[in-house]
């Protein structure tokens, strides 16, 4: 009997083209994600006199620069346009498929890829940025990469990879009431720190990661690079199958069924050793958010922002103290009542229907007491909310409903909040300076962003919702 | 790309955990390309004020380590976002070489891509490290990849690991793109290979 194997070996092993030294091994990319901030690969790649060796194994869109508001009216600001006009002027020239910021379809590279079924199991694939690991939620082996890898990809369809270690991060247990895919992710991170998963590729595995939706999947997928580790997967299973089936890149006819009797037997082996195991109690994860600039410094919303005395170490301890003075908060403060001074939703973390539907639930009804910001992730799941009547829901409520985009979670299209404030959000990075110069960001899931957003504080969103 | 061979010079301590690339170089600077002027993005919020102006507790303010080319940082230097400018803007300051307990994974290897050393070393290591340069700012730091070892201030010399791969391209200054082109005939018969295994790919 052959020796059981990892999802990540199994996928690995298929991908690889050629040894070289050190242990390295050079991959190929099924696909490649390409954005707005791409563009700098594809000059030096013409610099070169090199050209795009398999374009129909991309994919592109333009999201991190994009304005979420007028966009009909064109981009305003020219080094912006300049940047967006590069990558269509690019990707046209080469054959690469590319949904523009007009484009019904267009939204963020990590939305847009499973949304048009370019993601799919048992692939290599890759994105110059580093929530690629996203896809993994569909049992695909994905990784951010550098700019420098994308020219590399462009010209060779190939990666010298260095086989990294592979992690189990097993979550089992039902989820407590409005305990939301964000919580567990952001519990992980607390778990195994904010570099537990260096060098590692991490399969999230159990019963709580087994009754996911996709979307749910993707959110805990997403987060991997924030607990240090490149790629985050899910092994594929119907609820994959059904979600891929029918979208425009899946294969379809006889195909489907050829696919799907190879996509079964993705899934690790009973009995494969990981090099490293952790497993985390799904149901006893309550509503998390973050105090400080680092992801890992997430607690459940019903404790107090610790005492910097408490570190195990001065680095620690000074790291501490640091985060504290940065976002202006007092050590024993609790958590839930902490005022904030605006509410974003939205981001490749928390931008999907799944997430728009948990934040409507609460802000049905109820009124924002502060400036709420809820930016789709695409084209398609904005018009999907608007069948639904989110919109209507959202600005009822008094919060803003824009058009897609990374918006305020990088804050690269102008997106951002002012110094000193306080933003409640259901992006990635808490880190100093991410949504705007000295602006303090809490991370924590859509229904805990549209309770902040409707009691102007942190807030324990069980306090608010019907069970 | 410039080879690596061995490096002698300043090293300027970072102390604090997780430091990430979006501190390394704010998002806003990422539309520019390095060019006249890209050096002032390099920590660009925590060393100048509001007005522009060097705020003087920040280290690579101070004197002795203006001509520092190597960092030596602690856990997890460089985590978060894949921007390749947090290498291109600390090649624009001099820094050919970081040293650190761990690194984000991407940043390490975007370093490589550029020409510029990760080097890992146990925790207590880097500490010891990080002290001396405080204790004696502008102290060197000899970095020798052929040797795989790093001399602190103190003369003491820690071996360090590198992969094979890794240490040849950067002896060599080699260019990957073009090392990758000339495995085009299994890149190709890899190719055939998907088309008849997993013809929808």
């Amino acid at each position: 009997m052959n020796t059981p194997r990892t999802m990540f070996e199994k996928i690995w092993e298929s991908h690889v083209v050629a040894r070289g030294p050190g242990g390295r091994a050079l991959l190929y990319v099924d696909r490649l994600l390409l954005h707005d901030g791409s563009g700098a690969a594809f000059e030096r790649l013409a610099r070169r006199g090199l050209t795009v060796r398999r374009p129909g194994q991309s994919l592109a869109t333009a999201d991190h620069y994009v304005p979420t508001v007028g966009r009909a009216a064109g981009i305003a600001d020219p080094a912006v346009r300049a940047m967006v006009e590069r990558l269509q002027h690019y990707t046209a020239e080469s054959g690469i498929d590319y949904l523009g910021p007009t484009d019904a379809r267009q939204g963020i590279v990590h939305v847009i890829g499973p949304e048009q079924g370019f993601t799919e199991p048992g692939l290599f694939l890759v994105c110059g940025d580093s929530h690629t690991a996203t896809h993994g939620a569909f049992g695909c082996l994905a990784a951010g990469i550098g700019s420098s890898e994308v020219e590399h990809v462009l010209a060779t369809q190939c990666l010298w990879q260095r086989h990294p270690k592979v992690m189990r991060v097993t979550v089992d247990g039902q989820r407590g009431f409005a305990v939301h895919a964000k919580d567990v992710i952001l519990a992980i991170i607390a778990a195994i720190g904010a570099g537990g998963g260096t060098g590692h590729a991490i399969e999230y595995a159990g019963s709580t990661i087994r009754a996911m939706s996709m979307d749910e999947r993707m959110t805990v997928c997403n987060m991997s690079i924030e607990a240090g580790a490149r790629a985050g997967m899910v092994a594929p299973d119907d609820t994959t199958y059904t979600y891929v089936q029918g979208r425009p890149w899946a294969p379809k006819g006889d195909r489907w069924q050829q696919v799907l009797a190879f996509w079964k037997t993705l899934a690790s082996d009973t009995g494969a050793v990981f090099d490293r195991e952790v497993t985390v109690d799904g149901a006893s994860i309550a509503p998390m958010v973050t105090w400080g600039t680092s992801p890992e410094t997430a607690l459940p919303v019903t404790e107090r922002v610790p005492d910097p005395s408490s570190a195990p170490d001065p680095g620690r301890r000074a790291s501490m103290e640091r985060m504290l003075t940065y976002m202006g908060l007092a050590r024993g403060t609790p958590l839930a009542g902490i005022p904030v001074d605006r509410v974003f939703i939205g981001s490749c973390t928390n931008s999907r229907l799944d997430d728009l539907r948990a934040a409507a639930a609460v802000a049905r009804g109820r009124r924002a007491r502060v400036p709420a910001l809820v930016v789709p992730g695409s084209g398609m799941v904005k018009a999907a909310a608007e069948r639904e009547g989110l919109d209507r829901v959202f600005q009822d409520a008094g919060f803003e409903w824009r058009e897609p985009g990374c918006s305020m979670c990088v804050g690269m299209n102008g997106d951002l909040g002012r110094s000193g404030e306080r933003i409640a959000s259901t992006s990635n990075r808490n880190f100093e300076g991410r949504q705007g110069k000295g602006v303090r960001t809490h991370l924590m899931s859509p229904a805990m962003a549209a309770a902040s957003a409707v009691t102007g504080a942190i807030a324990d969103v069980r306090t608010l919702e019907a069970r | 790309m410039e080879p690596f061979g061995t490096l002698e010079a300043a090293a300027v301590p970072i102390d604090l955990p997780n430091v990430d690339t979006d501190r390394i170089i704010p998002a806003r600077f990422l539309r520019h390309a390095p060019g006249p002027g890209y050096e002032r993005y390099l920590f660009h919020d925590i060393r100048f004020d509001d007005e522009g102006r060097e705020r003087p507790e920040f280290i690579l303010n101070q004197l002795p380590y203006r001509g520092a080319r190597i960092v030596v940082a602690a856990e997890n230097f460089a985590c978060g976002s894949s921007r390749e400018a947090a290498v291109w803007v600390l090649a624009a300051n001099g820094f050919r070489a970081c040293v650190a307990p761990s690194f984000g994974d991407i940043f390490s290897e975007n370093c490589a891509k550029n020409g510029l050393l990760a080097v890992v070393l146990a925790a207590d290591v880097c500490a010891g490290l990080r002290r001396q340069l405080r204790e004696r700012p502008g102290a060197t730091v000899v970095v020798d990849l052929p040797a795989q070892t790093i001399r602190g201030p103190d003369g003491v010399r820690h071996a360090f690991e590198v992969d094979g791969f890794r240490k040849e391209c950067l002896l060599r200054g080699q260019d990957e793109i073009a090392l990758t082109l000339s495995y085009e005939p299994a890149i190709a018969a890899y190719e055939a290979r998907r088309a008849a295994e997993w013809p929808w790919r």
